[in-house]
């Protein structure tokens, strides 16, 4: 069994994203939630960091804070899954322990 | 009395994360209810605040992007873009909402006021204002 991380800030105001990607193990899930949901998109400035671990670590947004800010959901990054809340409650239960990036 | 003022407002925050957007929105409408001239800046995560479409029926929070929409009729006159954030973002012109102006008076319209500035613009327009509110 492996750790849930959890990130909720912005990858443009804060290392959260970053720090949470240097020291979370293989194999571990990442949820982006909140304002943590920007990192998830295409063609930015951060893309590479994300992208760079799918397939070593399972990365999670969640949905209603995505759709909440206006990103197109054509253009997620690939690899990366959209959960719904209960998504978010099974990703809790499946996992260890919960680890927040706040 | 009749002392005007430009006021800018330098948005760089994202949305419904954190109040801070939300709470330079009333205090623009505050500002432009006084005939101020009231401009408004979006740097860094403040693009976010911009984006078409949100839809926050999923987080139980109110929508308050429409309101960019409504600026124009409170005589709001520049919202101005920073092209670098919002290219770091991924993001163009065509992802952000757009805004109406028209002079009532005159009948002089622009079909939008949202514009896509470089550096050295933004740094010229946040120069050349009287007061800078910062968000």
């Amino acid at each position: 069994m492996s750790d849930l991380h959890t990130v909720n800030k912005s990858p443009f105001e804060k290392n959260s994203l970053e720090s949470c990607l240097r020291l979370s193990k293989s194999g571990s899930a990442i949820l982006l939630y909140e304002d943590g949901v920007y990192g998830a998109l295409k063609g930015t400035a951060v893309e590479n960091m994300i992208a760079s671990v799918v397939g070593d670590r399972k990365i999670y947004v969640l949905g209603p804070d995505y759709k909440a800010r206006g990103l197109d959901e054509t253009r997620i990054i690939d690899g990366v899954e959209v959960v719904d809340y209960a998504g978010f409650v099974d990703l809790v239960e499946a996992n260890d322990k919960v680890q927040a990036w706040v | 009395m009749s002392d005007t003022k430009n006021f800018m407002f330098l948005n760089r925050r994202a949305p419904y994360g954190t109040i801070y957007a939300w709470e330079s929105l009333e205090v623009v409408l505050i500002a432009a209810a006084f005939e101020q001239n009231v401009s408004l800046m979006f740097v860094d995560d403040g693009v976010y605040e911009l984006t078409k479409g949100q839809d926050t029926t999923g987080i139980g929070m109110k929508n308050f992007s429409p309101t960019y929409r409504t600026l124009g009729d409170y005589e709001v006159r520049h919202m101005y873009v920073d092209k670098a954030s919002l290219e770091a973002r991924g993001l163009s012109a065509d992802d952000l909402v757009q805004v109406e102006w028209e002079d009532w008076e005159t009948e002089e319209s622009v079909d939008n006021i949202v514009e896509v500035v470089d550096s050295d613009r933004v740094a010229e327009l946040l120069d050349e204002s009287d007061v800078v509110f910062s968000f």
